[in-house]
């Protein structure tokens, strides 16, 4: 075990910053999801985390983000001719999020980190409960 | 007997598989949302007979050779075995588990101690 030292609370805290990093995304997909460009390729487009194990031994593992990659949807025309930024056909592009998905995306890496929050509490009682063995 | 087995009998051996088990738990809870992770578990009997055999076998190659991968319920789109409802339940057993053990450890240290102490 000594030269493996991916120790319980590791793998939870890294996971649980893991999990933060996709909530941050999240976050700003949110805040962008009503912003509007001049053109399709400067309209703002959802990015998303894309986690990777790293693994030290057979079965001990932890995870971590790879990079961040921008999503697919593309950006919808919209027709607004009173729009300042809208183009000389009277066109804006909105963003390329998707609200809905977002929102579930939200509530599935806050319920990932409390998971991680539970797990570091278990082993942090049963390590204290460990060294106060003989008393 | 193996080293260590004398004091703690099977109780040391167990409370180390245990812990490498919570470990391994926590990997896979930890890695609930990565695509193609697969879970693995420990088979405990399996482990904690190879590692009282009493033929050199140490507690971390017991448990790696009892290793095997989790059969999910459910296959997933992602290729991920992870099911957080088998991995909660499993930590949280193996949890209860892990104090029980070490509650007979201390009902261990106590008769030993009092027999150190003659009293």
């Amino acid at each position: 075990m000594a030269n493996n030292n991916l120790s319980v609370f590791d793998i939870a805290g890294r996971a649980m910053s893991a999990q933060m990093l996709r909530l941050n995304t999240t976050a700003s997909n949110l805040a962008n999801a009503g912003s509007s460009s001049s053109s399709e390729a400067t309209a703002f487009r959802a990015i998303k985390p894309v986690f990777k194990t790293v693994t030290q031994a057979p079965g001990i593992a932890t995870v971590q983000v790879d990079r961040v990659v921008s999503s697919n949807i593309t950006p919808t025309k919209r027709h607004d001719p009173t729009n300042p930024i809208a183009d000389k056909n009277g066109d804006v592009w909105d963003a390329g999020v998707d609200s809905a998905a977002e929102l579930v995306d939200m509530i599935e890496s806050a319920r990932q980190y409390q998971n991680n929050v539970q797990v570091l509490q278990t082993a942090k009682q049963l390590t204290l409960d460990t060294l106060r063995l003989d008393k | 007997m193996a080293n260590g087995e004398t004091l703690f009998g099977l109780s040391g051996t167990a409370l180390q598989l245990r812990s490498q088990r919570l470990a391994l738990l926590a990997s896979n809870i930890a890695n609930a949302a990565t695509p193609n992770y697969k879970a693995r578990d420990i088979d405990f009997n399996k482990a904690l007979e190879a590692a009282t055999s009493g033929n050199g076998t140490s507690v971390d190659q017991a448990a790696r050779g009892a290793l095997g991968y989790r059969v999910p319920l459910e296959a997933s789109l992602d290729g991920n075995t992870v099911e957080l409802s088998t991995e909660q339940t499993q930590f949280a057993e193996n949890a209860v588990k892990y104090r029980t053990t070490l509650s007979f450890l201390e009902g261990r240290i106590g008769t030993i101690m009092s027999a150190l102490k003659g009293e």
